[in-house]
């Protein structure tokens, strides 16, 4: 069973946030007790289920992670659902259609995971709606042509994929349940992105051109979608080494960015794509690519806030849904009414 | 920028286990939860989130609150009884090689 069974439903549902979090530290005697069973749990690779007993920083962790998974794929609709309308032909306008709306399913999946370890979907919006969430700093640039479009689904969805595969591993089993699905989903994604390159990069100069520009704003922001360096001297400061110890985080940043790397350059030269990368070269020593160095000032400076669409994105984000609460409204007065005769008729 | 925008009517919808025929011959099986004010629109909204590609052919939704599960921590006690009765299964049984189809 999933979903409410954490915490009863009647109270506040994120505990750490509310009046509920002395109540829940009471309970910490007993978690302590069977904590053993978690780390024998995580020591044999088996997997927590909802209703084990884990410690507080675990479910805290993956709350954390899973809702700003959940929020990137909510927030991600809005790039490319900015071209639905202007898809060059009706096959492209479908397959967009049916890419945005998977983008909707994987936040749902995501939020459903992460209702299972006790906060309640509504809060977790309402944190995105204010801030005190993030999401994927990616979805914070502009897609000013249709060639975005294959940008996106072959190196933003390809590098969601990368990161995405080991978490159908993760310790937790429904977020690793939930990324299964996810992953099943996203090849889609990806071939249609290279697909759109690959026409372009076969058409006039000027799509050729085109395919190229795109490609050029969107390998480093992709690059950085792995996060800031985690490996050597960097593997002090953040959060990877826990993270993989609770088997959460299969391999670090660095090692996935890498992989990322290797796949993605005989990629590149089939579609006849130069990356804009000029210390792009292989390395037979090590055995991997070769790149040039990332600009960390500029992935902090879009995720806190200074992106070119970071104000766009929420703005919109709650438009939609202040928009929609009508719609929400109605299907409550509907379902009350309904119940009501329900109740009318049995008596 | 800092007031919540979801109303009180979003927050009281109940939440839905999903459970899918994932074709016949199969039993339905767990694949998630959505929230949905009725059981009509836990159905839709079911069908929209988890079978975009054909993953069903059924698909049961049950209101979460009255699912009544067993608790891990007492999977000990619970599930004891069947742990000291080795003799359940085939291979407890000691009988001759040479003997076929048995």
């Amino acid at each position: 069973m999933y979903g409410n069974d954490v915490i009863d439903p009647n109270e506040p549902l994120n505990a750490a946030e509310t009046g509920a979090y002395d109540e829940a530290l009471a309970h910490e005697d007993r978690r302590e007790q069977v904590g053993g069973d978690f780390d024998a749990l995580i020591t044999a690779d088996q997997r927590i289920e909802p209703r084990d007993a884990m410690p507080e920083e675990y479910r805290q962790t993956l709350i954390r992670q899973i809702a700003q998974h959940a929020h990137s794929e909510i927030i991600g609709m809005q790039p490319e659902g900015n071209w639905i309308t202007r898809a060059p032909s009706l096959r492209r306008k479908a397959i967009l259609i049916a890419k945005v709306q998977d983008e909707a399913g994987h936040g749902l999946y995501l939020y459903s995971a992460a209702e299972t370890l006790g906060v309640d979907r509504a809060e977790l919006l309402d944190r995105l709606h204010n801030g005190k969430q993030k999401y994927s700093s990616i979805f914070n640039y502009p897609t000013l042509t249709w060639a975005d479009c294959g940008a996106i689904g072959w190196l933003v969805d390809g590098a969601a994929i990368m990161n995405q595969v080991p978490l159908c591993r993760c310790s937790y089993g429904p977020y690793a349940r939930a990324m299964i699905r996810v992953c099943k989903e996203e090849s889609f994604h990806q071939r249609q992105g290279f697909e759109i390159l690959w026409n372009l990069m076969r058409g006039t100069e000027a799509q050729q051109a085109m395919a190229q520009d795109a490609a050029n704003r969107w390998w480093w922001p992709a690059l950085m979608m792995f996060g800031p360096p985690d490996t050597g001297d960097a593997a002090k400061g953040g959060h990877t080494a826990q993270s993989m110890a609770w088997g959460i985080k299969r391999f670090s940043n660095d090692d996935l960015r890498q992989k990322f790397v290797d796949m993605m350059v005989p990629q590149a030269e089939k579609l006849g794509i130069v990356l804009p990368d000029p210390e792009l070269r292989w390395n037979e020593e090590r055995g991997h690519y070769d790149f040039g160095p990332i600009d960390w000032d500029e992935f902090w400076r879009v995720l806190r806030g200074d992106g070119p669409c970071n104000a766009e994105r929420i703005v919109h984000r709650r438009r939609a849904h202040e928009e929609g609460a009508w719609v929400r409204e109605a299907a409550n007065a509907y379902a009350s009414k309904h119940a009501d005769e329900l109740k009318g008729s049995a008596a | 920028m800092s007031e919540p925008v979801s109303g009180p009517a979003e927050r009281s919808w109940p939440l839905w286990e999903v459970f899918v025929r994932g074709k016949r011959g199969l039993s339905h099986a767990h694949v998630g939860s959505l929230h949905a004010p009725d059981a009509q629109m836990a159905l839709r909204n079911g069908r929209d989130v988890y079978t975009r590609r054909q993953e069903g052919v059924s698909i049961w939704v049950v209101r979460a609150s009255d699912i009544v599960a067993s608790s891990p921590e007492e999977k000990d006690s619970f599930f004891d009884p069947a742990a000291d009765k080795v003799y359940r299964h085939p291979s407890f049984y000691e009988v001759p090689e040479d003997v076929e189809y048995l």
